[in-house]
């Protein structure tokens, strides 16, 4: 039962760690494209 | 016993987010994606480099998507197949609702990231390429004609067209000459490989042109295919949209590649073994699509 909820937990954190990644590269992104749209006209 | 009891618990936990990636199928993109940025490139218009990288990265999610949203329709078919039985909803890695999701949310997300960095146009070519490959192609066809390949080289052949309708808003006679081009040239690929993994596909029911019409058949339309595809590669040369660089190499290649298809249709192998030249044009048509689009870049970009 533990060992599974350990699992549960690595898959979890695994999965929390790469969104947390992709959102902070969401975001700059973001404020490239604005920063280029901006400047390009 | 067992292993049914550990397979159904595994499905019940989180995936894990490797199984997510291995849904977009990673290498299938990167043809994708190389093609995409070749359309880009070509396009007359310079693009600022962050919305020329953001392009492509739509492109590229976009595609994905579209692979996640296939695998959750085939879960049943590639459980049956050797080479795709590892994939994480025949092996019962991942929920199929998840794929799901996945599949709808990332393409949101492509699409309305498209629009709001390049234009609309590129963001409505993009959301019909990935509603074509699933609805059209996944969903309806596939499965019930032989055709299914053609069929399927349409979708694969919107990328150069996105990516120059994001740099420059429109499409015209190039873009359109591309896509042409990985139309007709999608066929003898695919049945290049078809006829020397046949087994595969009849395992899983799936109306490969080999599987229904036989060897000889497929051999013939693998030639014929690759007469309009040899001409559309070609044409943009005459036609004044590229130069001699890419006329030359655009000539050299589809030479070599009609002179594999008439090695295919001279072969009257039945057993893979047998099928040194199916498995030489298989490999060859890869090289020969990124040699073209590099080509096709390098000549607008290095010849003023």
């Amino acid at each position: 039962m533990s060992q599974r909820d350990d699992e549960v937990r690595r898959r979890q954190r695994g999965r929390a760690i790469v969104m947390a990644l992709a959102l902070g590269a969401f975001v700059i992104l973001m404020y490239l494209i604005t920063i280029a749209r901006m400047s390009g006209g | 016993m067992k292993a049914v009891t550990a397979a159904s618990q595994d499905a019940a936990i989180p995936a894990e987010w490797r199984d997510f990636v291995a849904l977009t199928k990673p290498r299938v993109m990167s043809l994708v994606v190389f093609t995409g940025l070749c359309g880009l490139l070509v396009a007359p218009v310079r693009m600022h480099p962050v919305l020329a990288f953001t392009a492509v990265l739509c492109i590229a999610l976009g595609a994905g998507a579209a692979a996640a949203l296939n695998m959750w329709y085939e879960a049943d078919l590639d459980a049956r197949m050797k080479r795709t039985a590892g994939r994480p909803l025949p092996a019962g890695r991942m929920e199929r609702q998840s794929a799901l999701h996945f599949g709808v949310g990332l393409s949101f997300f492509s699409v309305i990231l498209m629009g709001v960095a390049t234009n609309w146009l590129a963001a409505s070519i993009l959301a019909v390429s990935i509603l074509f490959y699933v609805l059209v192609y996944t969903i309806w066809l596939k499965r019930r004609t032989p055709q299914n390949i053609v069929i399927g080289g349409a979708a694969g052949a919107f990328p150069p067209v996105i990516g120059w309708a994001a740099a420059t808003g429109d499409v015209t006679l190039l873009p359109a000459l591309l896509f042409l081009l990985i139309f007709l040239w999608t066929p003898p690929h695919f049945w290049a490989l078809s006829l020397f993994v046949r087994s595969d596909y009849a395992a899983a029911g799936v109306p490969m042109l080999p599987v229904v019409a036989g060897a000889a058949a497929t051999r013939r339309q693998i030639f014929f295919y690759s007469l309009p595809m040899a001409a559309a590669a070609v044409s943009p040369w005459p036609l004044g949209l590229a130069g001699p660089l890419y006329g030359a190499a655009a000539s050299a290649l589809s030479l070599v590649f009609v002179a594999m298809a008439l090695q295919i249709l001279a072969n009257k192998a039945a057993e893979p073994a047998g099928m040194a030249p199916e498995k030489r044009l298989f490999g060859f048509s890869i090289l020969y699509l990124f040699a073209l689009f590099g080509a096709l870049v390098a000549d607008r970009w290095l010849i003023p």
